[in-house]
């Protein structure tokens, strides 16, 4: 590939393959996450990252080695990173005295950091430890957040917009109703969030809706929020900045009723209001090959008399 | 009697019904806010601390977590589902909540100018098969690449047309025409990536700078003026115009066979000049290049200290002013 200006000139079809997909798009696909591990990780710390893999694959990648870098005096590291592997979401797991089995979980915009949360796991249960079957990898899973400081709090609502990126999952155009089973729920207070992760069994009640039985797998973890570092306003207005392509194209002249009735809108010529013909009167009716002269009529009368 | 029985069954039925209606109905103070593009439930609803207890913890949360899905799942069900191969799907609406974008959008790229005269015109974008039949080969071959179904290049023989030069070779002729025109291809697509840059590729004589000297200014008006079919002898100067300065052959070569004397003359004065010890010294020269240099260097001297004394005796006035 030849470099010019910093604008690499793709020389084979799979390397410009590769650019087109990296490049950026109207509509973006699934966001990547890069999981990793600080300096000094514990053992709550390394299996809590692999089961948050297990839940994010295959649009996360794990790194195996430590990284000793800190995330909230020196992001370049964490830039660098998701520059060469394409992940916009990352989640970076440490332990030290300081700050027990800390997590911080973060996304970029246009490969610069935008936000950043520090949480704390108090208590953790890992998807091992909670013995029953398991969902296949990729299902959307459910998100449910309670408690109203998630929408009266600053920090809380970005965190809860960073949850909601972090696990939705891929953008699909319907969902099979079977196949709706996991649910993350998602509890905020004092000052503490809860994190679970349950299996949804649909039960016959009546009618067509079934009766939700929950039944707790995956992991658990009970959180509890430290430092933060959020994008300024006008970031983060701009990374929210959605091309004009995207917006529905209105319908001029079509317009609709509250019942459902469309109404359209007919621009016609101006009418010549002398010519209108308000009631019919079958003599004034043309008839064909009949030619109407009323100059001739009054001479032809003279001449007969 | 039969009036009692209705009454009874029609009890009977609102009973049942509402029985169904309780398995799947939960009871919330406010109204939860549903984002089913997204599979999204949230709840504003009050969390009692008197529950959370260490032991009951989980058994609340997990409880709380039911009737939020119960609802979310109720929403779902609302809406229209469909049938494909098999399975029953019921269709997304649009996502309300708005989350940011991994990268900033793309810029719309300009129309090249191919796209503009057919928009002009109007002409459609025509979809063309892949494969052309190829009647001398007998198969199936590309529309273009390799091996491509009708390449002239390729033909092993070739009639030389009556209006042609006998001597020319026409193998030659007609891929000096395929070069010619993948470099004028390779030319167009160039510009149009250019233009889509905005980057101004430099024309003859003028790059674009904010202020151009006046040396440049002329060589550029030479360069437009010589730039005619007829290189420039019909073209009339402007009133004040001087003629160019360095035009003509910029090397003056003696003739092969020319003037015997004068050129034995030339060889024997080099031969002198090289045989002899003493060093070629042009004296009014070394002197005059002394001299200049001697001024030049006088002449920064006095500016550097005529700038810090002017500097210092601007300082002191101000500092006067400024206290007094």
């Amino acid at each position: 590939m030849t470099q010019l200006d910093g604008i690499v000139k793709p020389k084979t079809k799979r390397s410009k393959r590769f650019l087109e997909s990296r490049a950026p798009k109207l509509i973006e696909d699934v966001k990547n996450t890069m999981i990793m591990k600080g300096g000094n990780t514990s053992q709550t710390v390394t299996t809590a990252l692999k089961d948050i893999y297990s839940l994010k694959k295959p649009n996360a990648v794990l790194y195996k080695k430590k990284n000793i870098t800190r995330p909230f005096e020196d992001s370049t590291s964490l830039e660098f990173f998701s520059k060469k592997s394409d992940c916009s979401l990352f989640l970076f797991g440490s332990h030290n005295k300081k700050r027990p089995n800390n997590f911080i979980f973060g996304r970029m915009f246009d490969f610069h950091v935008l936000d950043m949360f520090e949480l704390g796991i108090e208590k953790f249960i890992s998807l091992s430890q909670i013995k029953t079957s398991k969902f296949p990898e990729g299902t959307k899973p459910m998100l449910i957040f309670a408690g109203e400081i998630f929408d009266t709090d600053n920090d809380y609502k970005r965190l809860k917009s960073l949850l909601i990126d972090f696990f939705r999952g891929p953008t699909v155009p319907a969902v099979r109703l079977a196949g709706l089973e996991h649910v993350l729920h998602f509890t905020a207070l004092e000052g503490k969030i809860y994190m679970r992760s349950y299996r949804c069994l649909l039960k016959k009640s009546g009618c067509r809706t079934p009766r939700i039985e929950l039944e707790e797998i995956g992991p658990s973890f009970d959180f509890v929020m430290r430092r933060t570092h959020l994008a300024s306003d006008d970031l983060y207005k701009l990374a929210h900045r959605q091309p004009k392509a995207l917006k529905p194209k209105k319908k001029k002249n079509i317009s609709h009723d509250v019942f459902g009735t469309s109404f359209g809108r007919v621009h016609m010529q101006k009418q010549d209001l002398s010519k209108l013909r308000t009631r019919k009167m079958k003599g004034l009716r043309k008839r064909k090959g009949e030619v109407v002269d009323e100059d001739q009529e009054p001479k032809v009368a003279k001449v007969e008399s | 009697m039969a009036a009692c029985s209705v009454e009874e069954l029609l009890a009977k039925a609102e009973q049942e019904e509402a029985e169904k209606l309780k398995s799947i109905s939960v009871q919330k103070e406010l109204d939860l806010e549903f984002d089913v593009g997204n599979l999204l439930a949230c709840d504003k609803n009050r969390i009692e601390t008197r529950d959370l207890r260490e032991k009951k913890r989980n058994d609340f949360l997990r409880a709380l977590a039911r009737d939020n899905t119960q609802l979310l799942i109720n929403e779902i069900w609302k809406l229209p589902t469909e049938r494909v191969e098999e399975v029953i799907v019921a269709k997304l609406p649009e996502q309300t909540t708005r989350l940011p974008r991994e990268k900033p959008p793309p810029k719309p790229k300009p129309p090249t100018k191919w796209e503009q005269f057919a928009k002009l015109k109007g002409i459609q974008k025509k979809k063309k098969t892949n494969l052309v039949w190829d009647e001398t080969a007998k198969e199936w071959r590309r529309r273009w690449g390799y091996k491509r179904a009708k390449d002239d290049t390729k033909d092993w023989l070739i009639e030389v047309p009556e209006t042609a030069d006998p001597n020319e070779d026409q193998f030659a002729k007609r891929n000096k025409a395929k070069k010619e025109r993948v470099a004028k291809n390779e030319l167009n697509r160039l510009r149009n990536i250019a233009r889509a840059h905005k980057v101004k590729t430099p024309g003859e004589g003028l790059l674009p700078k904010a202020q151009q000297s006046k040396d440049e200014l002329a060589k550029a008006v030479s360069v437009a003026k010589t730039s005619t079919a007829s290189v420039g002898r019909f073209q009339d100067r402007l009133p004040k115009e001087k003629p160019p300065k360095n035009s003509g052959k910029k090397r003056k070569f003696e003739p092969l066979i020319g003037d015997f004397n004068s050129e034995k003359q030339k060889q024997l004065e080099l031969l002198k000049i090289m045989g002899s010890k003493t060093p070629k010294l042009d004296i009014t020269k070394a002197v005059n290049t002394q001299m200049r240099e001697e001024d030049r260097e006088e002449a920064a001297a006095r500016r550097r200290k005529g700038a810090g004394g002017k500097g210092r005796k601007g300082n002191t006035a101000g500092r006067g002013k400024g206290k007094g």
